[in-house]
């Protein structure tokens, strides 16, 4: 058995991939480039990206992509040692971007959630809130999406390569709807829809099948949250159905967030005491 | 058979009509049922077309309704137009490949078999001129319109079942069509039964109606066109008042009005990429992992931010300013860049606007209070 030859030293710009509180769905998105994968390999040297492999490479990084949001204490002074060791720092994901799913935490009084969910939430660390990574340190670059696009991704880092601006438009799903020929989901009064406020990026996928947009890559550029929230309200959605369709995966992105909140908010019983004595005695 | 002349056919003409285009070799395009809508689609037969089947349209609204009647073209128009089919969503421009020192640029083939519309409506003709003035007639013709634009047939088919959106009459657009046809139906459907008066337009029409069987017109025949065409007149109750109306937006760009219509546009697009006139388009380079460069163009809206995006930031920032160059470039600046109105009264803008914003009633609204002036508390540029 010999031993494998060290490698040999990489002039290649080294990649590196973070996971903060997420499912891990969109540092995926990178093995789901599976046709540019290899040739990418070739391209950047990925130095530190555990779904990939655990050899891991000291920084500092030429690009961090960070997925996740920032949900503990020891995460927000992570974050920051991962900054200091990258050149240029880019999110990926409603998580990393805007809070994540586990942004809903931010509409219920604080610790509510855990003396609901935990025996002992004495044991818990964690923070009242669920942040993007831009709340902690200077983002370079955010790509959106619950999850990220793989093309976006690719885009983003062979523009990043090339040194030009990534082409991701900000416009809202629409546009991707009526490029592939999809009816309005809308307009014929087939189901509610979040497309004219949502980012594209997904190429419209749930609209083509006849599933309202669900907001998955958080408020495009223009969002009217207010307009298009009257108007699901006067189709006869109750205001905390109308929340809640904005409270999802981007329940923190600031439009999404306020309208969600405009409308009552996604909760309709605020969790606490009452609530906790309750579940304690359903255990007992 | 000449131009200007008209005769009678049957379904089985239109049955006919098609198979003829198909032998000479046509892509044969028409109106078809599909999700829900009156969408562009291929068409071999008759049965391909939406037989029986009518639509009730309102502001914000679209729906279908199917019936047992042999009508073919009892509906205004879906949210399609024909635009996609000269002007796609996406194309390629041109691709370089880098190869050491020498670098080689390939252009899309632009060879397509000729194509065959049957079922467009006058006010979709319109439409075409318009976009010929835009894409073609200009300094630099656009080489993909002209390819697929090239020899195109076109059997109109004259409206006599306009929607509650529809506002042709004001436009001078329909319900019937002058010219631009090398065809023109009108569907009649009475106690004479279900027939279609041909009338001709184009030497080319002439021949290819010499392929199916038609018989001659009757003045009965005459006056039920009429019949049809004045009734769908009479049922268009939209109006777009056009006297003067490019020169009182363009001293109304400080109207109030444009920051109410901007609280309840959602600045999505919509209206713009249902429009069968907007030719905006976003022209972006890419670069892929071979090092190989890609141009792309893709349909664009002056409802985007980055549509206006110049170095630093967009120039029209507020909903409010977007919305005002979309209504001032269709109706009044349209006219000064290319000597015609933008809009051809298809009400498109008005039916898949899912807030129901309706153009009319903005320019009507204006109008009526022509020469107000917004306070300087909400001067455009404020985002909202």
């Amino acid at each position: 058995m010999t031993t494998a030859a060290p490698p040999a030293p990489v002039s290649r710009p080294s990649l590196a991939v973070w996971k903060f509180a997420s499912c891990d769905g969109c540092q995926l998105s990178l093995l789901d480039c599976e046709d540019e994968l290899l040739a990418l390999a070739e391209t950047v040297h990925i130095a530190h990206f555990t779904e990939m492999s655990r050899a891991s490479v000291a920084g500092p990084y030429d690009v961090s992509l960070v997925e996740g949001s920032i949900t503990t204490p020891d995460d927000a002074n992570r974050i920051v040692a991962i900054r200091a060791n990258s050149r240029r720092l880019v999110t990926i994901g409603a998580c990393a971007t805007a809070g994540g799913i586990q942004g809903l935490r931010n509409f219920a009084a604080s610790g509510a959630y855990a003396e609901t969910v935990y025996a002992h939430p004495e044991y818990l660390d964690s923070l009242e809130t669920s942040t993007p990574i831009s709340a902690h340190v200077q983002v370079d670059y955010e790509l959106h999406g619950c999850p990220i696009d793989r093309r976006q991704l690719l885009e983003v880092i062979l523009a990043g390569l090339a040194g030009r601006t990534p082409v991701v438009p900000g416009h809202s799903v629409c546009q991707e709807c009526k490029g592939r020929g999809t009816v309005c989901l809308l307009v014929t009064g087939a189901t509610p829809c979040l497309g004219p406020v949502t980012r594209s990026g997904c190429g419209a996928l749930c609209p083509a099948v006849g599933r309202g947009c669900f907001g998955c890559f958080g408020p495009a550029d223009t969002a009217n949250t207010a307009s298009l929230a009257a108007h699901l309200r006067s189709q006869g959605m109750a205001p905390v159905e109308v929340s809640r369709l904005f409270a999802t995966f981007n329940a923190g992105a600031p439009a999404f967030r306020d309208e969600a909140s405009a409308q009552g908010g996604p909760v309709p019983v605020v969790f606490g005491r009452t609530a906790r004595s309750g579940g304690k005695e359903d255990r007992s | 058979m000449r131009i200007g002349e008209a005769v009678v056919m049957g379904s089985e003409g239109l049955d006919a009509l098609l198979t003829t285009l198909i032998e000479l070799g046509y892509e044969t395009r028409g109106p078809v049922v599909r999700d829900g809508a009156i969408m562009p689609g291929p068409v071999r037969e008759v049965a391909d077309l939406p037989v029986g089947t009518h639509d009730v349209q309102a502001p914000g609204r679209y729906g279908l309704e199917q019936s047992d009647d042999d009508t073919v073209f009892a509906w205004a128009v879906g949210p399609g137009s024909w635009k996609a089919e000269f002007f796609p969503p996406s194309q390629e421009l041109w691709h370089s490949t880098v190869d050491g020192e020498s670098v080689t640029t390939t252009t899309p083939d632009l060879d397509m078999p000729p194509l065959a519309i049957v079922g467009a409506r006058p006010c979709e003709l319109a439409a075409l001129a318009v976009l010929d003035r835009v894409l073609l007639d200009g300094a630099f013709p656009d080489p993909r319109y002209a390819a697929r634009r090239d020899g195109t047939f076109l059997v109109t088919a004259e409206c006599g079942s306009p929607a509650a959106t529809c506002f042709c009459t004001s436009m001078g657009t329909g319900p019937g069509a002058d010219s631009g046809f090398d065809l023109a139906l009108t569907e009649l459907n009475d106690d004479d039964g279900h027939r279609f008066v041909v009338r001709i337009g184009s030497d080319r029409g002439a021949e290819v109606l010499a392929a199916v069987p038609v018989s001659e017109v009757t003045a009965a025949d005459l006056a039920a066109r009429d019949r049809v065409l004045s009734s769908s007149g009479d049922l268009i109750d939209r109006r777009l008042e056009t006297r003067g109306l490019a020169d009182l937006l363009a001293r109304n760009l400080e109207h109030p009005r444009w920051d109410e219509v901007a609280d309840r546009c959602l600045a999505c697009g919509n209206c713009t990429l249902v429009c069968p006139t907007c030719f905006c388009s976003d022209v972006s380079d890419t670069t892929d992992l071979t090092g190989d460069v890609h141009r792309q163009r893709t349909w664009a809206s002056c409802f985007d931010l980055d549509h206006s995006h110049l170095h630093g930031g967009p120039v029209r920032s507020s909903t409010s300013s977007r919305y005002r160059q979309w209504l001032t470039h269709k109706l009044s600046t349209w006219w000064d860049q290319f000597d015609t109105s933008g809009c051809v009264g298809c009400g498109r803008c008005i039916a898949w606007c899912p807030v129901g914003i309706d153009l009319t009633e903005e320019a009507a609204a204006i109008r009526e209070t022509d020469g107000a002036v917004r306070s300087l508390s909400t001067a455009p540029g404020r985002a909202r």
